[in-house]
C-alpha cells in the first residue's frame, strides 16, 4: 500500500512538471500584460515594474527564476495584491473554499444517493419521474440563475439569510451559496446513482442474494449500495477538487473569499504568479484527491487490492 | 434527524443574532479591492481613494461636498513665481501609534513615490516637482527631489513648472505622508497590519484578502472628537447585482455603484436612496488620427461626430444615467468654462447632410464604402452604445466592425494603435482641466487618438508655464478649442457618479470627484 502511494507520488511529479510549463508559457502568449489597463503607463514607469517584478528578463530566464523559487516553496508576490504574497492568497483563499465545496458535497451525497437509491428502486413510477425531473432541472438550470434567485427571495424578501459576504464563515452566510452550489452536484449524482444501481440490481449476485432468501432491505444495503456507489466514488475525486476550486461564480455572486475568484480575477488582471500558484496548487489537489479516490476503491470494491 | 435538525436551527438562529445588531460602523461596498494600503503601491482607483483616504491625510484633504480644505497643513504660501511653496504642519497631528506626523513624513512619502524601485504607477502626478521625472527615470538621486523639510512642522515644495493646483494634487492619496519611523524599520512591510500607523481618521484593524478590510477610529486623529464612527467596514462586492441586494437587506449602508441600467427601477423603488451626478468623467471614443487610417482625415473625424446623436445614446442606451457631452473636459471642472465640439448640437437632418458631403469629399461614396473597425472592452453597457453608434454611422454607409476584448487585451491594443474608433473613458485624478487635456499631447501614453497638433501642444506648454491662474485658464481652454475643432475625439458623455447611500445617514455630499471620508459620515440611530 505504501509503496503504491509512493509510487503514485513519485508518477504525479512529471505531470505537475508538465502542468506548471505549460501553463507558464501559455499565460505570457497571452495578449495583454499585467499592467495594460485603462491609464496607459508612461513608458518609465512601465519600465520600472517590469524591472521590479523582473518582467524585462528573458522568457526562459524567468521560468528558472519562477522554478527555482517555486522549489524552496515560493510562489512570488502578486502583481495585483502587493500587501500579500501569492502564498498568502492561497492560505487565506483555500479553507473558504474547501468548507464551502466540502459542505456542498456533503450536501450533494446525502441527498443525492437517497434520491437515486429511490429512483432506482421505483424504476418507471411517478417517484422516478417526479426525482429525475427535478434532478434534470437541477443541471439543466446554471447556479449563475438560481443563486441570484435565492439571494432575492431568502435575502432580500424574505429577510431570513445574508445575500453576501463570508463573515468568518459564519452559518447564516453559509447557507445559500452551499445549497446553491450543492444543486447542481445532488442532480449529477442522483441520475449516476440511479443508474449504477440499476445496473447493479440486474447482476447475479444480487439475484443469488433474492434467491438466499435475503429480503430486499438486506439485498440494497448491505450487497448493492457499496458496489452501486463506485461510480460516484469515481466522479468524487475531480469532482472534489473542481468544485473546491472552481466554485468562481458563486464566490463572484455571493462575495466570497475563497480561492476560485483568485483564479479568475488573477487570468483577467494577468497576475502571472497568482494564476501559477493556483494552478499549481489545483494540480496537487487533482492528483491527491485521484489518489485518495483509488485507494477508497479498495473499501468498496473486494476486486481491488493495493499489495506490495 | 430530527433533533440534528432542531440543533442546526437552533445554531443558526444564535448565529444569526449579531446580524440584527446595529452598531456606528459603517459598511460600504466597493467593486474593487485596494493593491496594497502604501498609496506609493497603489493605481489610484475609486475604491483606493475610498480605503486610503479614510487611513490617511494629506497636506489638504477634503470636504463632504469635494472641495478641498487644509488638512495636516493648517496654511500654505506661494513664491511670486509659483515654484516654491511652504507647507506649515499641524502640530497636533500623529500617526495612530501616538508619534507626531512630521514635514520628514511627507518627504521620505514623495521620494518613495518615485522611488524607481517601488515602481508607483502614479509616480507621474508629482513630475511638477523639481527633478521628479528623472528621479523616476533612475537619472537622478533620491534626495535631489524638490522637497523638503525646513523643520518638523514646515514643508517647502520646489516645483519646475508652476503647478496652480498644486493643493489640490496635495489631496490625492499618492501624496499622503508615510511613517518615516516604520518605513525606516520595517522597509515595505510597514504596511502589515502589525506594523502600520495611520495618521487619518481611522486606522485599518483586519484585511481578509477577496472579503473586508476593518477600520476602526484613530483616537490620535487631530479631529477624532468630531468623528462620529466607531469603524468603517470596506466589503469587496465585484457584481453590482449582489451590491444592490446587500444594500437593499440592510448588510451595507453604501454602494459605491450600480447598474446604469437599473437606474429606472432604482429611481422608482429606492428613491431616497439613489445617488446619481456628474462626475469629472469622461466617455469617449478615440478616433485614430495615425496615418493609414481613415480616420486621419479631419473630414471623416467630423463626419463620426456629427452623426453621433449623443443624447440619445444617453437616453435610450443609459437610461438617463449620465449627460451626453460634446467636450473632453467636464462640467464642472474649477476654474474652467465648458467647451463644445463645433457643429455636433444643431438639427440632426443637417447634421447627417453635412456629414455626408463631408465623406463624399474625403473620397467615401456607395461604390466607395468605408470600413472601419471599433474596439471596446467587453461589457454589456459598452457593447449597446457600440451597437447604437454603429448604427447611427450606418446611413452615412459607414460599416463598422465590432472587436471586443477583455480590459487588459483592450488597452494593450489600442495603445499599439490598432483600432480606427476605440472606447476609452478618463476620470479625474484631480480636479484640473489639465489632467483632461494632458491626454492628448503628443507623446503622451494615454493619447490613444495619436492626436498630434503643434498648436494644442504649445498652448497646453504655455498654460503649464502660466502662473497667472486667469490666463492659464484661458490657454487651456483655447487648447481644447483646439482639439474638439480637429475632432480629435470623439467625446459621448460625462459619466456620472452613481451611489446608493443608506438615507438614515448624514453628512454623505454628492461631489463632482465622487469622494466621501467617512469622518464626515454619522449613522442616526
Amino acid at each position: 500500500m505504501l509503496s503504491y502511494i509512493a509510487k503514485r507520488l513519485a508518477m504525479a511529479i512529471p505531470t505537475l512538471l508538465i502542468v506548471i510549463t505549460a501553463s507558464f508559457f501559455l499565460m505570457r502568449v497571452a495578449p495583454g500584460g499585467p499592467f495594460d489597463g485603462e491609464r496607459q503607463l508612461p513608458p518609465e514607469i512601465e519600465a520600472n515594474l517590469m524591472a521590479a517584478y523582473h518582467l524585462d528578463e528573458p522568457l526562459p530566464m524567468q521560468y528558472l527564476r519562477y522554478m527555482g523559487n517555486l522549489l524552496q516553496g515560493d510562489f512570488g508576490p502578486s502583481f495585483k495584491y502587493k500587501d500579500f504574497s501569492v502564498t498568502d492568497l492561497i492560505a487565506q483563499g483555500f479553507p473558504v473554499s474547501l468548507e464551502l465545496g466540502g459542505l456542498a458535497i456533503l450536501l450533494a451525497l446525502l441527498l443525492g444517493i437517497p434520491m437515486g437509491v429511490m429512483a432506482a428502486l421505483k424504476r418507471n413510477t411517478t417517484v422516478d419521474y417526479l426525482l429525475m425531473g427535478t434532478a434534470l432541472g437541477g443541471i439543466a438550470v446554471p447556479n449563475f440563475v438560481i443563486a441570484p434567485l435565492m439571494a432575492l427571495f431568502f435575502g432580500v424578501i424574505l429577510g431570513w439569510l445574508p445575500v453576501g459576504g463570508w463573515n468568518g464563515g459564519a452559518l447564516p452566510n453559509l447557507v445559500l451559496p452551499v445549497v446553491a452550489l450543492a444543486i447542481q452536484q445532488i442532480a449529477y449524482i442522483a441520475r449516476m446513482m440511479r443508474a449504477s444501481m440499476i445496473e447493479v440490481l440486474g447482476s447475479h449476485f444480487i439475484r443469488t442474494a433474492r434467491a438466499k432468501g435475503l429480503n430486499e432491505r438486506q439485498v440494497i444495503w448491505r450487497h448493492a449500495l457499496r458496489p452501486a456507489m463506485l461510480p460516484v466514488l469515481s466522479y468524487l475525486g475531480p469532482a472534489i477538487a473542481g468544485i473546491i476550486t472552481g466554485s468562481v461564480v458563486i464566490e463572484q455572486i455571493f462575495g466570497l473569499p475563497g480561492i476560485g475568484r483568485y483564479f479568475v480575477q488573477g487570468a483577467l488582471n494577468r497576475d502571472y504568479t497568482l494564476v501559477m500558484g493556483t494552478v499549481v496548487f489545483y494540480g496537487i489537489l487533482i492528483v491527491l484527491m485521484n489518489l485518495i479516490v483509488d485507494l477508497l476503491y479498495s473499501l468498496f470494491d473486494p476486486q481491488i487490492r493495493y499489495d506490495d | 434527524m430530527k433533533r440534528l435538525v432542531s440543533g442546526c436551527m437552533a445554531a443558526a438562529l444564535v448565529w444569526s443574532l449579531p446580524l440584527t445588531v446595529h452598531a456606528a460602523t459603517l459598511d460600504i461596498g466597493i467593486y474593487g479591492e485596494p493593491a496594497s494600503l502604501d498609496a506609493a503601491r497603489v493605481t489610484g482607483a475609486v475604491y483606493d481613494n475610498d480605503v486610503l483616504g479614510d487611513l490617511f491625510e494629506g497636506l489638504v484633504t477634503l470636504a463632504p461636498d469635494g472641495d478641498y480644505q487644509p488638512g495636516v497643513a493648517t496654511d500654505w504660501s506661494v513664491s511670486d513665481d509659483g515654484l516654491t511653496w511652504t507647507f506649515n504642519l499641524r502640530e497636533d497631528a500623529r500617526w495612530s501609534d501616538g508619534e507626531p506626523v512630521t514635514a520628514e513624513d511627507f518627504v521620505l512619502a514623495f521620494q518613495r513615490a518615485l522611488d524607481p524601485s517601488i515602481a508607483s504607477i502614479y509616480a507621474n502626478l508629482l513630475y511638477p516637482l523639481d527633478n521628479a521625472a528623472a528621479i523616476n527615470r533612475g537619472e537622478a538621486e533620491l534626495d535631489t527631489l524638490g522637497v523638503h523639510a525646513a523643520n518638523d512642522h514646515r514643508l517647502e515644495v520646489t516645483l519646475e513648472q508652476p503647478t496652480p493646483y498644486l493643493p489640490t494634487l496635495m489631496a490625492h492619496i499618492i501624496a499622503a505622508p508615510v511613517p518615516a519611523h516604520l518605513v525606516r524599520e520595517h522597509g515595505n512591510d510597514w504596511t502589515q497590519l502589525s506594523n502600520i500607523a495611520s495618521n487619518g481618521a481611522f486606522m485599518p484593524s483586519r484585511w481578509v484578502s477577496h472579503d473586508h478590510i476593518e477600520a476602526v477610529k484613530n483616537p490620535q486623529f487631530h479631529d477624532a472628537d468630531s468623528v462620529t464612527l466607531d469603524g468603517v467596514n470596506y466589503h469587496l462586492v465585484e457584481d453590482l447585482n449582489t451590491g444592490l441586494s446587500r444594500f437593499r437587506s440592510g448588510n451595507l449602508d453604501v454602494m459605491r455603484d450600480f447598474d446604469a441600467s437599473r437606474y429606472q427601477w432604482l429611481k422608482d423603488n429606492l428613491s431616497d436612496a439613489v445617488h446619481l451626478h456628474n462626475q469629472l468623467s469622461t466617455y469617449y471614443y478615440a478616433l485614430n488620427n495615425r496615418e493609414g487610417h481613415p480616420t486621419s482625415d479631419v473630414r471623416v473625424r467630423e463626419a463620426l461626430n456629427l452623426a453621433l446623436r449623443r443624447d440619445i445614446i444617453v437616453e435610450k442606451v443609459l437610461q438617463g444615467a449620465a449627460n451626453a457631452t460634446s467636450s473632453l473636459v467636464p462640467d464642472g471642472t474649477a476654474h474652467y468654462e465648458m467647451q463644445t465640439m463645433p457643429g455636433v448640437e444643431g438639427d440632426i437632418d443637417a447634421r447627417m447632410d453635412r456629414a455626408k458631403t463631408l465623406l463624399k469629399e474625403a473620397g467615401y461614396g456607395p461604390e466607395h464604402p468605408l470600413d472601419l473597425r471599433l474596439r471596446f472592452n467587453s461589457r454589456d453597457d459598452h457593447r449597446r452604445i457600440a451597437v447604437a453608434a454603429a448604427a447611427m454611422w450606418k446611413p452615412l454607409g459607414i460599416n463598422i466592425e465590432m472587436v471586443n476584448a477583455e480590459a487588459n487585451v483592450h488597452y494593450a491594443e489600442i495603445a499599439r494603435g490598432d483600432f480606427d474608433i476605440a472606447r476609452a473613458s478618463w476620470v479625474a485624478d484631480f480636479d484640473d482641466a489639465s489632467n483632461f487635456l494632458g491626454i492628448l499631447a503628443s507623446g503622451n501614453t494615454k493619447n490613444y487618438s495619436g492626436y498630434k497638433s503643434a498648436e494644442f501642444d504649445d498652448l497646453l506648454a504655455q498654460a503649464t508655464a502660466e502662473a497667472d491662474p486667469d490666463e492659464r485658464r484661458e490657454l487651456l481652454e483655447q487648447a481644447e478649442r483646439q482639439a474638439l475643432g480637429d475632432y480629435a475625439m470623439a467625446p459621448i458623455y460625462a459619466d456620472a457618479a452613481r451611489n446608493l447611500v443608506n438615507p438614515d445617514m448624514s453628512g454623505w455630499e454628492d461631489n463632482a470627484i465622487n469622494r466621501h471620508l467617512s469622518r464626515w459620515i454619522s449613522i442616526n440611530p
